[in-house]
């Protein structure tokens, strides 16, 4: 077996950043590109593919985190997404409507995103569809509430 | 005993390093399936720094981990100085970074330790854990806290060296760095250590890369991939050090690799020391900081974590995500248990170096 | 020759003097059938058979505490610490720990079998007691001295596998189930590379007792010269036997909490702590037997203490191997017992079967 190395970067910032917006002008949108940090908006519908996209072919091998954060008008769902090859880490913002959290899950491309997701569902209430395994995992099955929302009133159970 | 049977390993068992339940199905003694169950130790970690000002969180982060708190209360900094939009002064990113090493070392030593008792081997124990207080010494005489330091700030840290620190620094790395041949003594020379770790927990560089394994765990499956390298913070990117990597992807590669990690730690620390400049440590901080967000990542002992910000402009963050090396390292560990025998999983748990503080959060 | 049944039979019949004298001195008429019924024979051996019995397993189990303190001490000094530190030189850590235990409350799991899971740590005590009897300290100081006591010690040492098992079973836990499986396992494994290097020795010497193997050392050579593999086997075998590190799967703390004594608490604990000190004890001895000599020595000291050094010394060997080593797994253990151990005990076999035929001794 041989060690893979990745010593110089393939791609520079940008030309990632192009190549994926070239590919989905409608749905991706760059925000800011910043040393080795590309921020992007896309659109919920087109999500799984420009993730697929990113994963084959500009080799982003690894989702480090999944974060959801609640705006109170909008759920922001942000995935960090690294590339090793590239040596940059892609931050792709989904906006997700309040009264519908529901965004495709990328378990099946990054097996790494599972428990992320698990717990964006556990602690916040975002609904990864095509996850394996939706379940709760930091709190008790039973629970009703998702903590983390800006809603959720500390020290009462709504 | 023909038919299988579910065993639960925990939540309170030797074996766990913490609270959190491996059930795994055996038949026999070897294992066809494995479920890590976790979140018996979670605070709220994340919700609760929402009502916190921004000094405030620094011990809690520090909370994180007990084996590595330095570079968890150095990682919420540094995601806070990019929230802050501040330049760290010199000094305080080579003390910073000289001290980041230390806690790596010694992370890793109770790793060994842990590691040690888990093969049944108190000699091992005992050992890494002599070789451990050499550095906690040191951080006592740096911050006077053994574990949880409080020691780094948002913009610098809490204070300067004391006087003669460089010299003892290098003093204990005389010591220490002979001794690390002693621990590798105790453990590679023993015929039953290489029987326990050699061609265990195995996982292939494609199966690592997907299932989100990071740090050594990760290089022991031959990715050189090192974000003190690769995404540079502090001053990395000015010193010069090796990434160790192995190939064979199993406990003893992931062993091998923290030993050699050990060793290029002391390389930087010296490194720091001779390059370290005067001036000051730390800078003024306004309480509130501009909206907006940071993420900041580091390689933590156990592997990649990072922290994503979100400001709105009071003196409390927003949002405060942290992502923890372990949480998926161990949500990856099926992948490594199945097909080994339930001797196996202490060697192979033990080898992740579990640690529940982080993980449950 | 004065033997301890001869002393003890001399103090016993002035005992039964003295009591039968008193019984005379009273006058009463009708006692005076008791005064002659004390001084016949039958109650002369068997008090003089009570009292051996009692001095040599008082004698014995304060060597198992010195077993238990030397293991402390030695693996205190070989981890590069002090070891216990209670009373003289720590000595008196093994009262404190009796005490304990002997204050401890008898807890007896809902759902165990109550019956078999109380016989079977009995079962276990009175077989390493009984073993005890067995192996004499000189050929003065003994408490049986039948032709077959090789024989019958190694019947009675391998009624603990049974005695294991049915622990493990009738605690109704999975963690014990398994430990008391792997320890039969163990066990059983282990016994056949042991009984044919004691067979070997048996070919060497022509005699089944060890006052005559060790007789037969005496006036010929230490059977560790000629047999020198058989020694090397039945020493890591005798550790696989007595359970200790790296072979201590049945009680493997990491993954099976405490093995087949989970379920044990208090007193019955601290008893089957001791039997096992006790078990280890009787390999050594066996070792110190068959192929050291036994009491065999130049003649300014007697010759129990040639016999005890050399037993000291031997479990001094454990102590090293235990802090050396780390444990071993269960597939690899019975791999060890079948195939390089029992293997090497056939060459030996082979050895003394060919000296004996060449007539070398």
């Amino acid at each position: 077996m041989k060690v893979i190395i990745y010593d110089k970067p393939d791609k520079s910032e940008e030309e990632v950043a192009k190549a994926i917006q070239s590919k989905f002008p409608g749905t991706v949108e760059i925000v800011k590109i910043t040393p080795r940090n590309i921020i992007m908006k896309v659109k919920r519908e087109g999500f799984l593919d420009v993730c697929m996209y990113m994963k084959d072919e500009v080799s982003f091998e690894h989702n480090s985190c999944v974060t959801p954060v609640d705006y109170l008008d909008h759920f922001t769902v942000v995935y960090h997404i690294s590339s090793y090859a590239n040596h940059l880490m892609a931050e792709v913002l989904v906006d997700l409507p309040r009264d519908d959290p529901t965004v495709d899950s990328i378990t099946p491309l990054w097996g790494g995103a599972n428990w992320h997701e698990r717990e964006a569902f556990d602690l916040m209430g975002v609904i990864f569809k095509g996850h394996p395994d939706l379940r709760r995992i930091m709190l008790p099955e039973e629970y009703q509430f998702h903590p983390l929302r800006k809603d959720f009133q500390v020290g009462r159970r709504v | 005993m023909s038919e299988e049977m579910w065993i639960n390993m925990g939540p309170q068992h030797p074996m766990t390093h913490g609270l959190w339940n491996l059930r795994v199905r055996v038949d026999g003694e070897t294992m066809t399936a494995a479920e890590p169950i976790v979140g018996y130790l979670h605070r709220g970690w994340e919700k609760m720094v929402e009502n916190r000002t921004y000094p405030q969180i620094i011990p809690l982060a520090d909370r994180l981990c007990y084996g590595s708190s330095f570079t968890w209360s150095h990682l919420y900094c540094l995601a806070a100085e990019r929230v802050f939009n501040i330049e760290v002064p010199e000094r305080a990113q080579y003390i910073r970074t000289a001290c980041i090493e230390m806690q790596r070392i010694s992370s890793h030593l109770m790793w060994l330790a842990a590691v040690g008792t888990d093969l049944g081997s108190y000699t091992i124990l005992l050992y890494g854990m002599r070789e451990r207080e050499l550095f906690l010494d040191l951080m006592v005489e740096l911050c006077g806290a053994r574990m949880t330091y409080n020691y780094v700030r948002i913009g610098g840290v809490r204070n300067d060296t004391p006087p003669d620190f460089e010299r003892n620094v290098t003093r204990v790395l005389d010591t220490f760095e002979p001794r690390i041949r002693d621990l590798e003594a105790l453990c590679d020379e023993c015929e039953t250590f290489r029987m326990r770790t050699i061609d265990i927990g195995k996982i292939n560089a494609a199966d690592a890369m997907n299932l989100g394994l990071t740090g050594p765990s990760m290089r022991a499956s031959g990715i050189d991939l090192d974000l003190r390298r690769h995404d540079p913070y502090e001053i990395y990117d000015e010193l010069d050090f090796d990434v160790c990597t192995h190939t064979d992807g199993d406990c003893y590669a992931r062993y091998r690799v923290r030993m050699d990690e050990m060793r290029e730690s002391v390389k930087i620390i010296r490194q720091c020391l001779e390059k370290m400049p005067k001036g000051p440590t730390r800078v003024k901080v306004p309480r509130c900081p501009p909206k907006g967000t940071a993420v900041a990542r580091v390689e933590d002992p156990r592997g990649e974590s990072l922290m994503y910000m979100v400001s709105d402009g009071t003196d409390k963050p927003y949002r405060l995500k942290v992502r923890s090396p372990n949480y998926v390292n161990l949500s990856a560990s099926p992948a490594m248990l199945l097909g080994n025998k339930i001797s196996d999983v202490p060697a192979i748990m033990g080898v992740l170096d579990m640690c529940i503080g982080e993980t449950d959060r | 020759m004065e033997t301890l049944y001869t002393v003890l039979q001399s103090l016993s019949e002035w005992l039964l003097g003295v009591i039968a004298w008193l019984i005379d001195w009273t006058r009463l008429g009708f006692l005076s059938g008791i005064a002659d019924w004390v001084e016949t024979e039958p109650v002369v051996t068997f008090l003089t058979t009570l009292l051996v019995a009692a001095i040599y397993f008082i004698t014995l189990f304060m060597f198992g505490l010195c077993f238990i303190w030397m293991e402390r001490k030695f693996m205190g000094r070989f981890m590069d610490r002090r070891g216990t530190q209670v009373g003289v030189l720590g000595f008196f850590q093994n009262f404190a720990d009796g005490i304990k235990t002997m204050l401890k409350e008898h807890i007896i799991p809902k759902a165990a079998d109550k019956g078999l899971f109380e016989m079977a740590s009995f079962a276990i005590i009175a077989t390493s007691a009984m073993l005890l009897g067995c192996i004499p300290l000189s050929p003065q100081f003994y408490v049986i001295n039948v032709d077959l006591a090789l024989l019958l010690g190694i019947a009675i040492f391998s009624f603990a596998p049974f005695g294991i098992l049915i622990g493990g079973w009738s605690s109704n836990n999975k963690f014990s189930l398994i430990g008391g499986m792997r320890a039969a396992a163990q066990l059983i494994a282990l016994e056949i590379p042991i009984l044919m290097v004691v067979v070997s020795v048996v070919v060497m010497t022509g005699s089944l007792s060890f006052i005559g193997i060790v007789g037969w050392q005496q006036d010929n050579i230490w059977l560790a010269f000629p047999l020198f593999i058989g020694l090397i086997t039945f020493f890591v075998a005798a550790i696989g036997e007595s359970e200790r590190v790296p072979f201590d799967l049945p009680e493997a703390e990491a993954e099976l909490v405490e093995g087949w004594q989970t379920e044990y608490g208090g007193f019955r604990w601290g008893l089957i702590m001791l039997s096992d000190y006790l078990r280890a004890y009787i390999m050594c001895a066996l070792v110190t037997m068959l192929f050291l000599g036994g009491w065999d020595g130049p003649d300014f000291v007697w010759a129990e203490i040639w016999y005890l050094a050399k037993t000291f010394i031997v479990f001094f060997f454990f102590i090293w191997v235990r802090v050396a080593m780390v444990r071993i797994r269960t597939d690899q253990i019975l791999t060890l017992g079948w195939r390089r151990l029992l293997p090497l005990s056939i060459v030996n076999l082979l050895i003394a079967i060919a000296l004996k035929t060449a007539e070398v001794f």
